[in-house]
This record gives C-alpha cells, structure tokens and sequence, in this order.
C-alpha cells in the first residue's frame, strides 16, 4: 500500500474525487407527510428486502404511539412531522454558479479552517466541473481496507451486500421503541454509514466518514452501525469541523457501537451544524441516539466537540454488559449566542468489574443554555464497578447558563462512584493578564478555553484535535466584550 | 523612555492619582514606594492599560508615543510588561505555552513569522536556568497551584523571555521568603541593560537591597511627594511612612 493515510488526506485536499457528487438517479421527491405508505416507500426506494421493510413498520407503529420527549433542558417550537418531507433526491441541486454567489460570512469561516477552495465549493455547494483523474483516492483506501476484510460502506450498500450482519445487529443497542427519535429514524432514515471489522483485526487508520463515497450531504435522518468483532480495534471520525449549512432543520441520527469480545472501538464526533444566526433565528435541530454495547473486555470511547446546532439533544451512552469491559465519554460542548445543548452520557454497569470515565466541558457563552445529563448506573450484578466523573463547565459574560443534572443509581454495594464538578467563569482579569502579554482579548479567550478543554482535545487523533481547537476558536469570535 | 506629565487618574469614580511626573530613561531603575492605598498598583494598572482605569488628565508617553492611544496588547508589543502582583491562574495551558503564545503574538504585530520550534526551546533553557527553574515547572499549567515563589519567579521568567523595554515590577518581593527574593533579584538584576529601564514597586524596602535602584519615590495620595536616591528607601525603612504623611 503506497499511500499513508496523511498522504490520502493531502491528495483529497488538492483534488477532487468524483464520488463526492454522486447524483442520485431518482429525483423525486416524497410529498410531506408520514405515514405507512411513506415508510414502504421508502423502502421499496432502496431496494430493501422485505424484513426491512417490516422492521421499519413496526418502527413507524411504535413511533405513532409516542409522545415527544419534554425532559431536556431545551426549548424549541416542536417540529410539524406532517409537514417535512421524508424522501428525496440525496443530493440538491448546486445553488451557486461559484463561490463569488456564496455568503462572505460563510466564506471566511472556510478560509480561516484552512479549508482548499475546491472543498469549500463542495462544501457550499458549488458546481464543481474539475473531474478527478482515473485513479480515484478512495478506491485506493477502499483496497486497503477490503485486504484486511474490513466492511466500509454506506448502511444502504450494507443491507443490500452484507444483510446477515445488518440484520444480526440493527435495532439491537437501540430498540426501534427506544425513544421518540429513534424510532423516527428507525422507519424513515435515508442513509448512513456501516463499519465491520473482521475478528482480531487492527484497522490500520482512522476510518472517516469523510473519505467514504456516497457521503456528499449528510442525511437529515442517518444511521450508522459500527461491528468491531473479537479482539479488533476501529477508531471512527464522523462529521467535519466546516459548518455544514443544511436546508434540513431537523435532524434524528442514529449511531449503534457493538464491541465484542475483547474489542475496541473509539468514536470521535465534531459536530457544527448550522447554530442559527446572532439573533437565535434559523439553525438545526440535532436530536441524536447514539449507544454502544461493550461485551467481554471490550472498550467504547466516546470523543465528542459539539459546536453546532441551534438545539443538541444528545447522550452517547455505554453498555457496560460484559465483565471487565470498560466505557469511555470525553465531551466539549460549547453553546454561544441563543444556543441551547442538553448532553452527556450514560453509562449502565451490568458486568462485572467494569470501568467508566466521564469528563464533560461545557463552554458557554452570550445568551446561550448549555446542561450536561448524565446517568451512570449500576446493577445488581455489576461487582466492583467503578466510575468517575467530572463535570465542568465555563462561563463568558453573564447572560448564559451552565446547567449540571448527574443522575446516580447505584444497586451494587461494592460500586464506586466518583462525581466531581466545577464552574468557572473567564475572568477579565485572565484576559487582562493576556492582554498584557500581548495576547489579544480574542486570542486570550481561545487560549483559556483550549486549556480548559485539554483533557477531551488530548483524547481526539491529533489532526482532528488541531481542528477542533481551531473551531472552538471561532465559534467563540465576537463574544468578547 | 517613559515621560509621565500630570498623571490624574480614576477607577469607579473615584479619583486615585491626583498628578503624577515620572521621568525614567534607559539603564534606569526606579523604586516607587507607599504606604497601603498611595496608589502604587493604580499607576502601574493605568500604564499597562486596565480598562477599568480612566485617564482624566495629564500624559503618558512611552518613547514619545502617546500610550493612552493604545490597547493593552499594543502596548505590551512596544515593549512594557508588567509583572503582576497576584498573577492569574490559567488552567490546562502549560507556562511554556502561553509564553509561545505570547512571543508570537507580539512577533505577529511585528510583522514577524512564529519563532522556530528550536529557536523557542534554546531561549526558554537559557532564560530558566538564569532565574533556576526546573524544567518540570514549564509544563505546569499557569500559576495554578504554585507558590507564591513559583509565581512570581514565572512573572521573572516571562519578563526574561519577552525582552521588554519597560519592566514594572508590582510588588514581586511579596510572598517571597529570603531565598526566592534573591533568586528572583539575581534575575532581574541580570537583566539589566542600559537598553531597557526597570520600575520597582514595594511597599518595603527589603528587595532594594537586592535590586538597587537609581531613583526612589515616595508616592502617598496618589502623588509623588518625595523623590531621592537608594538612601530615601532606608530612611523611609527606618522612620516608616508616618513622616510622609506629615509631609503631605
């Protein structure tokens, strides 16, 4: 194999490859409104067999008899689910002739990423008329992967080409009647990402949804299911430090992990939907699922950085069901303007001697609401578990709010559990302190919030990190003062 | 290099220099001492910048350039420093970090690249060890949990590595015990040069006698009431602040 995964990731930076524009040969799209009819549909769209298709419905049943959940710390006028529609083409239509045509806001965003004007066309969704030379980048990757038996593919392609494994574990960390949106997702989602790795195998580089083809727009309703067999190790990247200025305004993804017997997987998210602009008007709902089961010996680690979205409603969660097994949560979740994040993990000890970390940040700042949730849980069974947690969150200026709701319900006599939490506030006095420095006001609170978010920054792959520290750097601009 | 004319000042309303001269060049070294309340820690907030403190009257030229002008960070890239007198904790930024930091931002509004990786590394061993500083301490995150020592020895460290033309220490000797007072005085007194000029201010005399001074003032309701040489700093050592008072 020629290419290191550093190489491929400068190859995509210079050019193009054409499987990011993938038209889609149907362009229809469904009428608003959801129904049974609309869920077959769906189905039949996508070739699925007919076990999907029943899998589905009985989602869509037991969605019909749900209530939107109300808990969260969030407020939001409540999507119509009559009035969006389920289905249609992947891919829209290019908006703009070229960059020229794009929000200069948007632009300089791009520019300040570092990010390559064909990828900011792409992005923005430009017509893009270079076309990439016959040895496409990510055939390449796809080789490597498929030499060492490893399953990388969109969840569509998976259950049309790997059905026994698709069927053997969707639906089983989260239930179709797991809650609101999940079951939503489950009778409507449009595509995902599916990831296998075979027993005993190491995946030798970071898989990211941002080398998979098919993947140009992100689905408003995406599933993804994760299998790392015995004794494998998979480290998984989704989403994309670039704001992502979707049409859609809700979004109801679903992430299943399965790590068996002795495995190990690490799933790292940096999310920057759409936030809504300074006045709080617009941006993306993002009420995500995700969970993980941990068999054996097995670990999950959670990364996340969540910057985006007008409202986050969203808990990674670890099932610690085998003995020894161990779960993971590292969070940044930073809201400004009129952003509201309800987040945090759960993480639920059945096994024996198992083992979870939690270390939330939460960054506030103007007008925003920012709460973390967690739940950690231990079973009758679960002997010897242990869990420590820490919870901190910062504030800027006085407008916004940090809110911390950790739930313990410890069933195990020999359980312990550790919770620790702080709040602090960027003072003006560290700012003056950096100001005399040399350090702009700017520059200054980008230096106390990296520190503060160290501890999660030092648990995402190096090239992510220096991303994501970027992008917590601009999500932040024009909060001082 | 620095020329104060008049100075009057205010923080909340309320006025604290009430007319300050001040005339130090190059190669000089100045003690401006006080009792509690005088005005030390005003003058040296107003030179640096703090927003919080408002000019009513009077000039402040740095090098002939008018520093009111100026934002703090200006002012810190045309060469003053002020070391504080309670530095602030930042938590997860290591002291090598935020003094990188520091270095290249006033580079940057110099129209300088970043200093090279190695050229950083050679400058910081040579700065801590003049001033004994272990290399373990530089990737402590900043201030927090160290001693009153270790604090003031890092406003040392960075005032070495920043080079600047103005150094106003603010109460360095407090907190220290004997030992670090001379670690830290041997520093600043390495640092000296006849390109830069130092502005001492203590409450006592004890670090004057480790860092000799030029000029001594005596500030006391928020003006200069008595300037002399080394020699004012022992009478005042002896007779106390209540002398002044009178004076006044």
């Amino acid at each position: 194999m020629a290419y290191t995964e550093e190489e491929l990731k400068k190859e995509l930076e210079t050019k193009e490859y054409e499987y990011g524009f993938y038209t889609d040969i149907d362009s229809e799209t469904f009428p608003v409104g959801l129904n049974e009819e609309v869920v077959r549909r769906i189905s039949q769209k996508k070739k699925e067999p007919e076990w999907m298709t029943q899998w589905r419905l009985k989602a869509y049943q037991a969605w019909k008899k749900m209530d939107e959940p109300e808990w969260a710390n969030v407020h939001y006028s409540k999507p119509d689910y009559q009035a969006i529609s389920y289905y249609s083409a992947p891919k829209k239509k290019d908006q703009y002739k070229s960059l020229d045509e794009v929000d200069p806001e948007l632009r300089k965003t791009f520019d300040k990423l570092g990010i390559s004007i064909d990828e900011q066309k792409k992005l923005a969704g430009v017509a893009v008329d270079i076309v990439m030379d016959s040895v496409s980048v990510a055939t390449t990757f796809k080789d490597t992967l498929a030499e060492k038996g490893i399953i990388f593919c969109s969840i569509s392609e998976a259950i049309q080409e790997h059905p026994d494994l698709v069927k053997k574990y969707i639906g089983t960390v989260i239930p179709i009647k797991d809650n609101y949106f999940a079951s939503l997702n489950s009778a409507v989602f449009s595509d995902g990402s599916f990831c296998y790795i075979p027993k005993g195998v190491r995946c030798p580089m970071e898989l990211s949804t941002y080398f998979r083809i098919n993947q140009a727009g992100t689905g408003q309703f995406e599933r993804t299911l994760v299998i790392a067999d015995e004794s494998s190790y998979v480290s998984y990247l989704e989403g994309c430090t670039a704001p992502s200025r979707d049409e859609n305004q809700l979004h109801a993804a679903v992430v299943e992990l399965i790590a068996l017997d002795n495995a190990e997987i690490k799933y790292s998210t940096v999310q920057n939907w759409f936030p809504g602009d300074k006045n709080g008007k617009g941006g993306v709902f993002n009420f995500v699922t995700k969970r993980g089961i941990c068999h054996k010996n097995s670990k999950i680690s959670w990364t996340q950085v969540e910057t985006g979205s007008a409202v986050t409603w969203k808990y990674p969660s670890c099932i610690l069901k085998g003995d020894n097994s161990i779960g993971e949560f590292y969070s940044i979740a930073l809201t400004n303007n009129y952003q509201q994040a309800d987040t945090g993990t759960k993480m639920v000890h059945l096994g024996k001697n198992t083992k979870s970390t939690i270390i939330s940040k939460g960054i506030s700042a103007g007008k925003s609401q920012n709460s973390y949730r967690g739940l950690v849980q231990v079973h009758p069974k679960a002997t010897n578990a242990r869990n420590f947690s820490q919870c901190d969150s910062l504030l800027m200026g006085n407008r916004c709010g940090a809110h911390t709701f950790p739930y313990i319900e410890a069933k195990n006599k020999t359980a312990q559990i550790e919770h620790e939490a702080t709040t602090s506030k960027i003072g003006e006095d560290q700012i003056f302190y950096c100001n005399q420095r040399g350090i702009d006001p700017e520059k200054a609170i980008a230096l106390v919030v990296n520190g503060f978010s160290k501890e999660v920054l030092n648990k995402l792959p190096m090239e992510f990190a220096v991303e994501a520290q970027k992008l917590l750097e601009i999500s932040l601009e024009g909060s001082v003062g | 290099m620095l020329t104060i004319e008049n100075l009057h000042a205010k923080v909340e309303g309320k006025h604290i220099l009430k007319g300050i001269d001040l005339d130090v060049k190059a190669g000089e070294v100045h003690a401006i001492m006080g009792p509690n309340g005088s005005g030390k820690s005003t003058l040296s907030s107003v030179i640096a910048g703090h927003q919080d403190y408002e000019i009513s009257q009077g000039t402040m030229l740095l090098e002939g350039e008018d520093l009111s002008e100026f934002a703090p960070e200006e002012r810190a890239h045309k060469g003053i420093f002020l070391s504080f007198q309670y530095p602030v904790e930042i938590p997860g930024v290591s002291v090598t970090n935020f003094i990188k930091a520091a270095i290249n931002a006033s580079r940057k509004a110099k129209g300088f690249d970043d200093m090279a990786a190695n050229e950083m590394l050679k400058k910081i061993r040579e700065k801590s060890s003049l001033l004994e500083i272990d290399s373990r301490f530089l990737s402590r995150s900043l201030n927090e949990g160290f001693s009153g020592g270790e604090k003031k020895r890092n406003e040392i460290f960075q005032m070495a590595m920043l080079e600047p033309k103005l150094s106003i220490l603010d109460e360095t000797d407090s907190g220290l015990d004997i030992d670090a007072l001379k670690i830290v005085a041997n520093g600043v007194n390495k640092l000296r040069s006849n390109d830069n000029a130092i502005i001492v201010i203590t409450h006592y005399q004890r670090l004057l006698e480790y860092i000799i001074p030029d000029f001594v003032h005596v500030l006391f309701d928020g003006k200069i009431v008595k300037s002399g040489t080394k020699d004012l700093a022992v009478e005042l050592e002896e007779k106390g602040y209540d002398w002044i008072k009178e004076m006044a």
